[in-house]
């Protein structure tokens, strides 16, 4: 097996794994967490394919993965910033029984 | 490949420590060893302005950020009604189908995909004349986006005049 499979099934696997914690939890934080670990095993295929890929010297994967990075600090932030005010509001931050978006 | 084997499982066991944990404060702490495990899998994939920067801005700010909520919003103690939502199994089940459909995938293009390159040499200058040049306008477009959204962030979180509280 070529290491650029090896780095795409743990990709896959980091995935899977946010997708469950997005899914199961019902903490919203640990929603997020999930979410951030999805966006972390597509950073890892882009620049699994940047360093396998046939002109690593052109830089895409590895901007692109960069960039992610930036954008996904901004998510965090501003899902942290809507969890503390959902709290606020609601004093839970239990998903399940969030059930109305009137605030 | 040795480093390889160590890394792969301490990351995937943080995530999965992250997701499974039932303190609040562990997942937050599990994530950030998941976090510079990636970091760690960066470097080794000779990526080291993106695994400084994965390190600066995950295991640095975004899970400084993390415990910082879930101390504002007191979720360190575990609710007595359980931690996983009403609807885990079905969760379970559509993640478990995403990694059955993504390692298909990854195990039946094995053949197409490139073999083992040279280790590409970048120096940390190439990826600044870059930013500077190619991708000048994205650069500078997740500076208004980091703009927007830290203020953005801090008025959502703000408390309102002589509301609630």
């Amino acid at each position: 097996m070529s290491p650029l499979s090896c780095y795409l099934l743990v990709a896959a696997l980091l995935f899977a794994v946010g997708l469950a914690g997005a899914l199961t939890r019902r903490n919203a934080i640990l929603v997020l967490i999930g979410i951030e670990l999805m966006l972390n095993a597509a950073n890892l295929n882009l620049i699994a394919f940047w360093r396998y890929g046939p002109h690593p010297e052109a830089l895409t994967g590895l901007m692109f993965a960069v960039f992610s990075i930036a954008v996904a600090a901004a998510e965090a932030a501003v899902g942290l910033g809507l969890v503390i005010s959902i709290y606020r509001h609601l004093r839970t931050v239990d998903l399940d029984e969030i059930s109305r978006m009137k605030g | 490949m040795v480093i390889f084997a160590i890394l792969a499982p301490l990351t995937v066991a943080g995530g999965l420590a992250a997701v499974m944990l039932r303190n609040t404060v562990h997942c937050a702490l599990a994530v950030a060893v998941a976090f510079a495990g990636l970091a760690l899998l960066f470097l080794q994939l000779n990526a080291q302005f993106a695994g400084f920067a994965q390190i600066l801005v995950y295991v640095g700010a975004v899970a400084i950020l993390v415990v910082f909520a879930i101390l504002l919003t007191r979720s360190s103690e575990t609710p007595a009604t359980g931690v996983f939502s009403k609807t885990w199994l079905t969760g379970l089940v559509i993640a478990a189908a995403v990694f059955a459909v993504l390692a298909w995938a990854v195990l039946g293009s094995r053949t197409a995909l490139p073999h083992e390159q040279i280790e590409p040499q970048i120096a940390v200058a190439q990826i600044g004349y870059a930013l500077m040049g190619r991708y000048v306008l994205p650069l500078e477009i997740v500076a208004v986006l980091l703009t927007a959204s830290m203020i953005g962030a801090v008025i959502v979180a703000m408390y309102e005049k002589g509301g609630a509280k």
